[in-house]
């Protein structure tokens, strides 16, 4: 037994050893970004690369708010964010209910009709989809950018994975006592479900977030550019000044991040439930 | 558990069925009413344009006016079209490069993980943050450490006196570099799904191997890879439908060098350059159409081959 012991704890420190470089390596490009945003222009050219600025220019950051219409990025992608996220939290937990807990014909049917718009890759949408939308007149609103990103058939494969886990006894006990479906879905299955909602709204949050070809395609104006659209025409327009450009990276990435700091737990359990049932 | 679809015709006339049957056409009608949006919206915003597309791949059409029926010219075109062909071989290029590399490595992380230390979720974190950047932040970043003259990358290669290419400059590393940056950001995704894969591989197969005196090679490779070969191969799976796809940091690390583009440029790129940049709908439909296909096929021998070599439980 002793032996053991011994080789668990080298191999231990092994682990240890190997994780912390490898960590390393995982977190150096932000490293790289925070030191290289507060750094001034010469700084950044300076060779060999300083890891530290010699002067702090916390003002980058004031300069990218200046030069381009960050605010308005920034309030067009919390618009979207929350918007598709809190239809797909509404649509697709009332669709994921019916599917897992009530009785209605061709209801296997069309369950595996809306799991095969799972197998089309979105590019195969996006030119007839720029078509709808002129005929509809929402290119460059927030229509556009919000209303088909709150059906999801992946987000009600996903709650109707969850709710058909849970206890029918409860359900049951309900419905003797008169209680409408609507009422069963809104009392019973929606709070016992949390984490799967908790799960499905960090995933929306998350594409939202960083979602680039459909904006690109579907907005042109620049009071309608989200984050990822607007940092990107600011690299085209600022190409070497990296000290502004990671500013601008570090401003549009931080929130999200922050939201994985705190949130994590349910970013893994719902990415390894999803890996167990997909 | 739901039982599975009971239907519902109740014989009539017997009184006491007669309630229950009442009950379920109430039930069929909520039903309905909570499917429906999710329904319509995703035929109106992914099945219709689904169908559509298809249709659109035997035209041409510039978007404006009313699209010309051509039958199969798009794509006896995109065959002989270099920008395509070229395309899809660095997209395949780019899938074959990520794809392993990403999944070897996340199976030693998730190995490492697994092993009850001490700051594991830490670690976790760690690795996990490349996951959920923007890629469009990525991109920058990278372009910024790939820099030829001022970046970290050449910098630590050139103190360690290593050659110092000038990766998206360079034909020969440009699509390189892109792998690189996929892999790290992939590795922490991949991850986490074989982390959970491996919790649930019970500890009572290493006793019994520990008992016959098997070491920690032998347990990797004859208990641990086999039994991890279920979530192993819906990480295989997820990742090649993912690489085949990829867009944007394509997008934000070559846009601006066009002459680099012929060795990156992927399919997504190429849809994206023909449909919007050019305006040629028609042509960039048969090639989504076509990366589609090919997305399902891949897929399929994935299904296909999985019976040799995944082990369920």
């Amino acid at each position: 037994m002793k032996t053991t012991t011994r080789t668990d704890k080298t191999s231990r420190l092994a682990a240890h050893l190997l994780l912390a470089v490898g960590a390393l390596v995982m977190i150096m490009p932000f490293l790289w970004m925070l030191s290289t945003s507060v750094k001034s222009f010469a700084d950044s050219m300076s060779v060999p690369p300083k890891w530290l600025p010699t002067e702090w220019r916390f003002d980058n950051y004031a300069r990218v708010i200046d030069s381009i219409d960050f605010g308005t990025y920034y309030l067009n992608t919390v618009i979207v964010t929350l918007g598709r996220t809190a239809g797909q939290l509404v649509l697709c937990s009332l669709a994921a209910y019916a599917f897992a807990s009530l009785r209605f014909p061709f209801k296997n049917t069309i369950f595996l009709a809306l799991l095969a718009v799972l197998m089309v890759p979105s590019q195969v949408v996006m030119i007839p989809s720029f078509v709808i939308m002129r005929e509809f007149e929402w290119l460059d609103t927030f229509y556009v950018l919000i209303v088909p990103g709150i059906f999801s058939a992946f987000g009600t494969f996903l709650l109707r994975q969850f709710f058909m886990t849970l206890p029918k006894d409860l359900e049951e006990a309900a419905k003797i006592d008169g209680c409408s479906y609507f009422r069963i879905y809104w009392n019973i299955y929606l709070p016992l479900s949390k984490a799967a909602l908790v799960s499905l709204a960090i995933f929306t949050i998350l594409a939202s977030w960083n979602d680039l070809l459909w904006p690109l395609i579907m907005t042109s104006s620049e009071e309608m550019r989200v984050l990822s659209i607007g940092i990107s025409s600011f690299q085209g327009q600022h190409s070497t000044d990296y000290p502004l450009l990671m500013a601008g990276a570090v401003m549009a990435t931080l929130p999200i991040i922050i939201l994985f700091i705190f949130l994590q737990r349910y970013f893994i359990e719902g990415i390894a439930m999803n890996g167990i049932k997909g | 558990m739901s039982s599975p679809v009971t239907v519902t015709t109740d014989p009539p006339g017997t009184s006491a069925k007669r309630k229950p049957s009442k009950l379920s056409i109430n039930e069929a009608i909520w039903g309905y009413v909570f499917i429906l949006p999710v329904v319509l919206g995703l035929g109106l915003f992914y099945m219709a344009p689904s169908a559509a597309s298809l249709f659109l791949s035997f035209t041409a059409w510039d978007g404006l006016t009313s699209p010309r029926f051509i039958g199969i010219d798009n794509f006896v075109n995109l065959m002989q079209d270099d920008k395509f062909t070229g395309s899809l071989l660095n997209t395949l290029l780019y899938t074959v490069g990520t794809v392993p590399l990403s999944v070897a490595l996340a199976t030693v992380l998730a190995v490492l993980l697994n092993q009850k230390i001490k700051g594991m979720v830490f670690y976790r974190t760690l690795y996990f943050i490349p996951v959920i950047t923007m890629p469009i932040a990525v991109g920058m970043v990278w372009k910024w450490l790939y820099n030829s003259e001022f970046g970290l990358i050449n910098y630590v290669l050139g103190a360690m006196n290593l050659p110092q290419p000038n990766w998206l400059f360079d034909e020969k590393f440009a699509l390189f570099s892109i792998v690189l940056v996929s892999v790290w950001s992939s590795i922490g995704y991949n991850a986490v799904i074989l982390l959970s894969g491996l919790q649930g591989i019970s500890g009572s197969y290493y006793e019994a191997a520990s008992l016959d005196g098997a070491g920690t090679l032998y347990k990797f490779f004859r208990i641990t890879l086999p039994l991890l070969t279920p979530s192993l191969f819906f990480v295989l799976v997820m990742s090649f439908i993912n690489s085949f796809q990829v867009f944007d940091l394509i997008f934000i690390m070559m846009d601006q060098q066009a002459t680099m583009l012929e060795s990156t440029r992927t399919v997504v790129y190429s849809i994206w350059e023909d449909g919007f940049k050019y305006f040629n709908m028609g042509y960039a439909s048969a090639q989504a159409f076509i990366l589609f296909i090919v997305i399902l096929v891949i897929t399929m021998v994935q299904m296909y081959i999985q019976k040799r070599w995944v082990h369920y439980q």
